[in-house]
């Protein structure tokens, strides 16, 4: 194992599961790892360690089963499939369908694919609906039945994008409280959150690809699994793996379902790779610390595709529990499981050291990955669609406003100051309700100040959501310097919208 | 010790707090206030060592006093996550050595972190 060149340790995979055979293979989880480094040096280290245990468990989106149901009599070309009331996706061969983890029930958005999996891996029943056409080959049009994972004679997780190396943390600058994937973020950058485990997580720890490969062995939420590729959206820094295991063999305690309040269903996902220590080279990369690992804190608060950075962390402060935004001290959520992660490692590491668990050679190393591609697709701007404004001054009579806007035909009169600034808004509601109560003096008595805004610059949608969430049908549109320029009514977008059609 | 404070149409308009205060010379950090015309309800912390002597004054007042012993009460679902860790007002959430999220004595039971719980494991023990 010595080269005798150079007297420095080579290992090779081969003799890595010799020694995992004959019982006498040294594995330590990751984070035991750094400090054998610290203390040895990373030679010595790779001389007496043979194997470190990595591992995650954090919601990943991207996790599905192909679930393959077996024929009934007569036989179904299954068109449209529904596990308790959730959609998987049919559009393959006849009694196949993929589940995905974030498909929500048509009747309880807090119930969803992932749900589905948990309560397979638990052995409860599932109620099965299948829909069809119906065929010469397939005749049947409908199935009803109830069944379990011993039913199935397939039940394959395959997760396009799995583990990643590291993600941007979130906060939010606006003054609405947010709830996004990234959890629940408080307003005026009341909180942070992040999800990946740092120092532990598999890919940080073997950035350079050369052991996590096509066809390297893992572990998948207690199954033996395997990496098929790289992930979805695997980009420098930010490397994914795409992953696969057998449903039948998981284990409950390394896989939640999971439901983020107002956003939607997803699952947390165990998964662990034992890196092999075949050199020093790739001991020192064991011993990354999360101090070492730099993230972004990205601002929700912009709905745009492209959020500003607020600033760089590193995991370490992360994990510290508190960060410091424009010189306040903001408590941070994790939203990965250390804790879990940990017992992963602990586990892959007992099979390893049983010979219950071998190492396996990567037939192809990852590929670097290239910056990701935005989606082609014109933004349509509020400048775009705004319409030309009428404004009235704070003592204007409330009689004149109302007529005004007959003679405009308008339902909203943005009010301005002298200098043309927004100081509020009247409807043609107000005005009802004003003259219902006696109220016939000056606008100023009856506006609203507190104004829902929006500026040319911003997109149609985002607009949009904002008359929604604050039911209202109409956006001044404001400057950067608060002067109103236009306005947007939910009949642009409607309009808009039978336009694109 | 936490104190939940209820006040009635009679005592809400009263400068309570400040009567209580200069009456015992105890601090009385307040946590949580709701104000309403009619009622209100507070959550105050006060030293151990005064509890006693601010119950009776508040109680004087007649205002209704109950001490918060009870916290969040977590299941076996807990995945540890921390997803709830910076909801909480009163930093009584943190995650122990062992990587374990935590639920310190100091909760007022405002419920914040029951909503966001992910595999809604947290509940407001009744």
């Amino acid at each position: 194992m010595k080269s005798e060149k150079t007297g420095r340790v080579t290992k090779t995979i081969e003799e890595i599961n010799e020694k995992i055979k004959q019982g006498s293979v040294c594995v330590v989880t990751a984070e035991e790892m750094k400090e054998v480094v610290q203390a040895l040096g990373a030679e010595e280290a790779a001389k007496e360690i043979d194997v470190v245990t990595t591992g995650t468990f954090g919601a990943m989106c991207s996790t599905g089963v192909f679930l393959n149901f077996g024929h009934s009599d007569p036989p179904i070309k299954m068109q449209r499939v529904w596990l308790n009331d959730v959609e998987a996706y049919t559009g393959i061969a006849a009694v196949d369908a993929y589940i995905g983890a974030t498909q929500q029930s048509k009747k309880n958005e807090e119930y969803g694919g992932a749900h589905v999996i948990e309560e397979l891996v638990k052995g409860e029943e599932i109620e099965l609906k299948a829909v069809s056409g119906g065929t010469d080959c397939y005749p049947a049009k409908e199935i009803r039945t109830v069944i379990t994972l011993e039913d199935l004679n397939f039940a394959e997780m395959v997760n396009p994008r799995n583990a990643y190396q590291r993600y941007n943390a979130a906060t939010n600058s606006s003054s609405k409280v947010l709830r996004t994937y990234m959890g629940t973020l408080l307003p005026n950058f009341g909180n942070v959150t992040f999800a990946g485990c740092g120092e532990i997580s598999p890919l940080q720890n073997d950035p350079e690809f050369r052991t996590i490969g096509v066809g390297t062995r893992i572990f998948l939420c207690g199954a033996k699994g395997y990496i098929i590729g790289h992930g979805t959206q695997h980009c420098p820094g930010y490397a994914t793996l795409m992953v696969k295991g057998s449903l039948k063999e998981m284990r409950p305690e390394f896989m939640r379902a999971a439901y983020i309040p107002g956003y939607g269903v997803t699952m947390f996902v165990g998964v662990g790779v034992p890196i092999p220590v075949l050199d020093a080279e790739m001991a020192e990369k064991l011993a990354v610390r999360d101090s070492e690992i730099k993230t972004k804190i990205i601002d929700f608060g912009v709905q745009r595709r492209d959020r500003p950075v607020v600033r760089e962390v590193t995991y370490s402060e992360l994990k510290s529990g508190k960060v410091e935004i424009n010189g306040e001290e903001v408590r941070v959520s994790p939203l990965s499981s250390v804790y879990v992660a940990r017992r992963i490692m602990d586990e892959l590491k007992t099979r390893i050291e049983r010979g219950e668990f071998f190492l396996s050679l990567p037939v192809e190393r990852l590929r670097e990955g290239k910056p990701l591609k935005p989606m082609r697709t014109a933004t349509k701007l509020v400048k775009s669609v705004m319409s030309r404004v009428v404004v009235v001054s704070p003592e204007t009579g409330v009689r004149e406003a109302a007529k005004l806007m007959i003679d405009k035909g308008i339902n909203h009169l943005p009010v301005v100051d002298d200098d043309k600034k927004l100081v509020g808004i009247i409807t043609s509601w107000d005005i009802a309700k004003a003259v219902a109560s006696g109220k016939t003096g000056t606008v100023e008595e009856i506006m609203t100040r507190n104004v829902i805004t929006t500026s040319p610059g911003e997109a149609v949608e985002i607009a949009a959501r904002k008359m929604e969430v604050h039911e209202i049908s109409a956006l001044p549109v404001v400057d950067k310097d608060g002067r109103v320029v236009g306005m947007v009514t939910s009949e642009d977008l409607s309009k808009l919208l039978a336009r694109n059609r | 010790m936490l104190l939940r404070l209820k006040f009635d149409s009679r005592v809400v308009k009263k400068p309570v707090i400040s009567s209580v205060t200069l009456k015992t010379s105890a601090l009385i950090n307040i946590i949580k206030a709701e104000v309403g015309p009619r009622k209100g309800e507070l959550i105050v912390e006060v030293e151990d060592s005064m509890t006693e002597k601010v119950e009776e004054a508040f109680r004087e007042f007649g205002v209704s006093v109950c001490r918060l012993k009870k916290k969040v009460q977590r299941s076996d679902e807990c995945v540890h996550c921390g997803a709830c860790i910076s909801m909480c007002p009163v930093e009584a959430i943190c995650i122990a050595e062992d990587g374990r999220v935590e639920f310190m004595d100091n909760c007022v039971l405002c419920g914040n972190c029951v909503k966001v719980c992910p595999v809604k494991a947290l509940s407001i023990p009744v």
